[in-house]
């Protein structure tokens, strides 16, 4: 038998052995085990890897993955209303286009000499979204939303010198879990109850938590429940008035028909960008946005880069850079604030392509347009007789409460019958919120038809008779 | 005709320079992007338009002020961006060392781009989501056998989220043992990733950062100094920033153990020793690898990135929730942890990096991950051989040494004897379309650059880099205004940087940049 050919991996130019060999020549080693000679002996793996056979071929690999792939049954297949935390929204193929280009996909941490290109789109997604949010300090992004909650939270004790912050009792289970994590070892967290009737924070509870130790009130709008908080000057100005700090989590996406918080009193807006025209991808398209005013005492409190723009030594041409680095977790280690690293960079530039493409005149439709859906479905699901649409006088943006309780059907009997009948229902609420009985919270998007918000409520009609 | 003369080397490159506005200025009265779904008169007439109705205090009266643009001219704007732009597909990516540049698999960008993916909402019920449940499993297993850990979770979003994620778990750890207010102090080194110290301190933590003995091995001495009953764990590097590999790390993990701390082993530079030497033979409780980096998901200019944090049974029941398990017949995420720390991220991880380092590991194998990591090591040595020929630069510590998988090189000769710093030859580097990194501060060692030449470069890549090099020497010996001028090739010129530094002048935003420059209202 002939002797077997080397694998030549395609990935791996130098696995060709005469590239091999002649290096080793260089650089004067017999072999690559000389360069390994500091690992000791009792650190080696004495044993091949036990890793799955490999497929070398991209023609395997890929019938390989879509077999895998075809297991699943995705939101375009399956007529879904679930949102609390991830949104289904239609994602302009311009978005996908340019977060595909290998230029953008494939950098890292170029200056912005070599890198112009993501210092100005990520400057352009930092200006529009505070065009959106009418403030003048965007971040880069970091991670996702609960990320940006739980930093602007320590920003405002390092801003205030104060030790607690209150959290809204109607915010999302996991978000709080992450941020309770975080703010664990020198910061008090106070829960701010809602109104079970409203669902609404409860403004005279929100008086009596409010202390000198306060360093923030925190709530999000719309609520993680759906609620548009028709009262948040009143929260702001409350805390205020305590000297703590408003900070306010919001979708983006509700902002061409929503006032920006800051007009409401906000000092830090923080959120995820996930809306901005980005796929769900089971939970992995999630960036973080944090915004303040222009004010140093602010600024300076940001862990994320903040790029920034200025002139060159050419007229008419723009450049750009890191604004006050010195601040960061890479100048300074631990005594920068938090830390910095890589978050979701091209998140950031996607969104900035969605919002450009959007222009005013679409924020302005798709918020008005989300609003009329939702509105419309929670009307044609409160008439089936034994639901309650919860907290239904209460202004919504894309996501509701229905209450299956007087049907004596659990919420999971519900989500599973709607299964049954090719419908994703909304998330199961019974176990995070056991105050609101057997609850689902459903979402509705500009990608549902009169035709899809009518099959659900068909479908649940049928389900609890 | 005459033959075409040989190329140069290094090439003689141009930037793209379109000199483009600013997104803003190309805004257009009344043009649109995109057109959105009508809502139907049969829903309008039954909801009405209740954003038009909102109360005062919660309705937007302005639309923002964002651009309006026609779709072509949004695309071309950002697909001009984009040429501006480097990146691994584009330039030799070495010179951005402990970030692990290397190829990006297309064919791994194609899978994660199935609508079968995209389009799976988190919360879906698992019987529809058994695809990428059973990726998530799969993967955790093969970074299991890779570190040698007992469990992975794969949530944090990048490895800083690691080791933010390995730091609340050694945290809950000593809680558990009532010893979480006594034990206070963490341990790092200077050439650890400055995340160790950063995330450690907010987590609560007194941070002691050690500095190198004279042979650049983190000193094992300062750390027997350190070590105490207020010892949290150690967090550490290896092999460290310098491309050096700390032979005695199991006698630094058995000093913290036996002050009763935990070790946290930092396996973002692992990407030369896959196969090689694991967490698990050198004792440590806790690891982490960025997907994004060995294990090759693209870097998305600084993310989405994925970050793993891989455990002995010691830190098991404090992994964050959920963990995806396979009971035989299907997969399922398992939120039953009564000790977990919790979530760290929204869900479960960046699902699509999570299947192209699936992909990644499954194209290549054992096999194949051994060869990246000997080739990585030896593109290394080579590349360490051909530029310490370069005039003005040199490598301290362990003289004589081999390295791994990266080396962080000083120009401090250069810089005394001609003025030219690093941060300079980083400039000039973007003349020739490469990439070219200082280092992380603090600048520990003077003058720094750091290469890691990962196994996705050839013989000729690294004598094209290296030639460069070698340039910018020459022109720092013989004619250094030409790098104190650069860069000259570029997207565009010198920047006046003072303003970022001045709160009277700096903008973060359009808008500020018009109030700040009077062309605007305040």
């Amino acid at each position: 038998m002939p002797p077997e050919k080397p694998l030549i991996y395609p990935y791996i130019p130098n696995s060709a052995p005469t590239a091999k060999e002649a290096m080793l020549r260089e650089v004067g080693a017999r072999n690559v085990d000389e360069f390994y000679s500091d690992i000791p002996e009792s650190l080696r793996l004495k044993r091949k890897m036990k890793l799955p056979e490999p497929l070398l071929s991209e023609a395997e690999l890929i019938r390989h993955v879509d077999g895998l792939m075809s297991r699943n049954r995705s939101t375009r297949e399956t007529l879904s209303f679930l949102g609390a935390g991830c949104y289904q929204h239609q994602v302009p193929a311009v978005c996908d286009e340019i977060n595909s280009r290998g230029e953008f996909l494939t950098a890292y941490a170029g200056d912005p000499y070599e890198d112009h290109g993501r210092f100005q789109a990520l400057f352009e997604y930092e200006s529009m979204m505070a065009e959106l949010l009418n403030m003048d300090v965007v971040n880069v992004p970091n991670y996702d939303g609960f990320q940006a909650a739980a930093t602007s939270l320590r920003m405002a004790v390092r801003i205030t010198g104060r030790t607690s912050v209150l959290l809204p009792a109607n915010m999302g289970a996991d978000k709080l879990s992450m941020v309770t994590e975080y703010l664990k070892p020198d910061i008090a967290i106070e829960q701010l109850p809602f109104n079970l009737q409203t669902g609404l924070l409860d403004l005279a509870a929100l008086e009596t938590k409010l202390s000198e130790r306060t360093a923030a009130v925190y709530f999000e709008n719309p609520s993680y429940l759906g609620l548009i908080e028709t009262r948040p000057d009143q929260i702001s100005a409350a805390a205020h008035s305590a000297g703590a700090l408003c900070v306010v989590g919001v979708d983006p996406l509700s902002l061409g028909v929503i006032r920006p918080p800051v007009e409401y009193g906000a000092d830090i807006v923080c959120g995820d960008i996930q809306t901005l025209g980005i796929h769900m991808h089971y939970g992995g398209g999630h960036g973080g946005f944090i915004a303040s005013d222009d004010d140093p005492k602010f600024v300076m409190e940001f862990p994320s880069r903040l790029f920034g723009i200025a002139s060159t030594i050419v007229a008419g041409e723009y450049g750009f850079g890191d604004v006050a680095y010195e601040r960061t977790s890479f100048a300074l280690r631990e005594e920068g604030k938090e830390w910095v690293g890589t978050a979701a960079a091209l998140w950031g530039i996607t969104a900035g392509v969605y919002l450009a493409l959007m222009g005013p005149q679409g924020m302005v439709e798709i918020g008005e347009g989300l609003m009329q859906r939702c509105r419309y479905t929670m009307q044609k699901i409160s008439r089936i007789p034994g639901l309650r649409v919860t907290f239904a006088d209460t202004l919504h943006f894309t996501e509701f409460v229905v209450d299956f309780s007087d049907t004596g059907k659990s919420a999971e009997a519900v989500n599973r019958a709607l299964l049954e009948r090719d419908i994703f229902g909304g998330k199961d609420l019974s176990a995070e919120f056991p105050s609101l009985g057997q609850s689902v919270l459903f979402c509705v998007s500009e990608v549902h038809s009169h035709a899809d918000l009518d099959r659900l409520a068909a479908a649940l009609k049928e389900v609890v008779q | 005709m005459k033959p075409v003369a040989p190329k140069p080397m290094p090439r003689r490159f141009h930037q793209a320079r379109w000199d483009e506005p600013v997104i803003f200025e190309l805004s257009k009265l009344g043009q649109r992007g995109v057109l959105l779904p009508p809502v139907g008169a049969a829903i309008e007439r039954e909801a009405g338009n209740p954003a038009r109705a909102l109360p005062d205090a919660v309705r937007r009266t302005i639309p923002p002020a964002l651009p309006e643009m026609s779709q072509i001219h949004v695309l071309r704007h950002y697909a001009r961006l984009s040429q501006e732009n480097l990146g691994v597909d584009l330039n030799i990516d070495v010179g951005q060392g402990t970030c692990t540049m290397k190829y990006s698999p297309k064919v791994n960008d194609q899978l994660a781009r199935t609508p079968k993916l995209t389009e799976l909402h988190p919360l879906q019920d698992e019987s529809t989501a058994q695809g990428i449940l059973e990726v998530m499993y799969r993967l955790e297993g093969m970074l299991k056998e890779i570190s040698g850990m007992d469990r992975v979770t794969l949530q944090p979003g990048a490895g800083s989220s690691a080791i933010y994620a390995n730091v609340c778990m050694i945290r809950a750890y000593h809680a558990s043992r009532g010893q979480d207010k006594q034990r206070d102090e963490i341990i790092t080194t200077i050439f650890s990733h400055p995340s160790n110290a950063a995330a450690a301190k907010v987590a609560g933590y007194k941070v002691i950062t050690l500095y190198p003995d004279e042979d650049g091995y983190p000193d094992l001495e300062a750390l027997k100094r350190a070590v105490s009953d207020r010892t949290a764990a150690l967090l550490i590097t290896n092999p460290e920033d310098t491309g050096i590999f700390n032979p005695r790390i199991e006698e630094f993990v058995r000093v913290v153990h036996a002050a009763g701390g935990l070790c946290s082993y930092d396996q973002a530079n692992a990407n030369g020793i896959l196969g090689i030497t694991r967490a698990r033979e050198a004792g440590f409780d806790a690891s982490h690898f960025n997907l994004h980096k060995t294990f090759s998901t693209p870097h998305g200019c600084g993310g989405p990135a994925a970050g793993a944090s891989c455990v002995t049974g010691t830190l098991v029941p404090f992994l964050p929730v959920p963990t995806v398990e396979f009971d035989g017949l299907k997969y399922y995420l398992d939120y039953k942890r009564p000790q977990s720390i919790g979530k760290v991220r929204p869900f479960y991880g960046v699902a699509p990096n999570i299947l192209r380092a699936y992909a990644w590991i499954m194209s290549l194998g054992a096999d194949g991950l051994r060869e990246a990591a000997e080739v990585a090591v030896l593109n290394n040595n080579y590349l360490m051989k051909k530029v310490l020929a370069i005039r003005g630069l040199s490598a301290p510590y362990a003289k004589g040494k081999r390295r791994i998988e990266q080396v962080r090189y000083s120009w401090e000769q250069l810089t005394r004897e001609t003025g030219v710093h690093s941060e300079e030859i980083e400039t000039r580097a973007a003349d020739f379309g490469m990439h070219y990194w200082t280092s992380h501060h603090p600048y520990v060692v003077p003058e720094p650059m750091t290469l890691e030449p990962t196994e996705s470069y050839s013989k000729s890549d690294l004598d094209e880099y290296a030639a460069m090099l070698k340039q910018i020497s020459e022109e720092a010996y013989t004619d250094p205004q030409v790098i104190k001028t650069a860069p000259h090739n570029s997207t565009v010129h010198q920047t006046h940087h003072e303003p970022f530094d001045n709160p009277d002048e700096w903008a973060v935003t359009w808008r500020a940049y018009l109030r700040k420059t009077g062309q605007k209202e305040g």
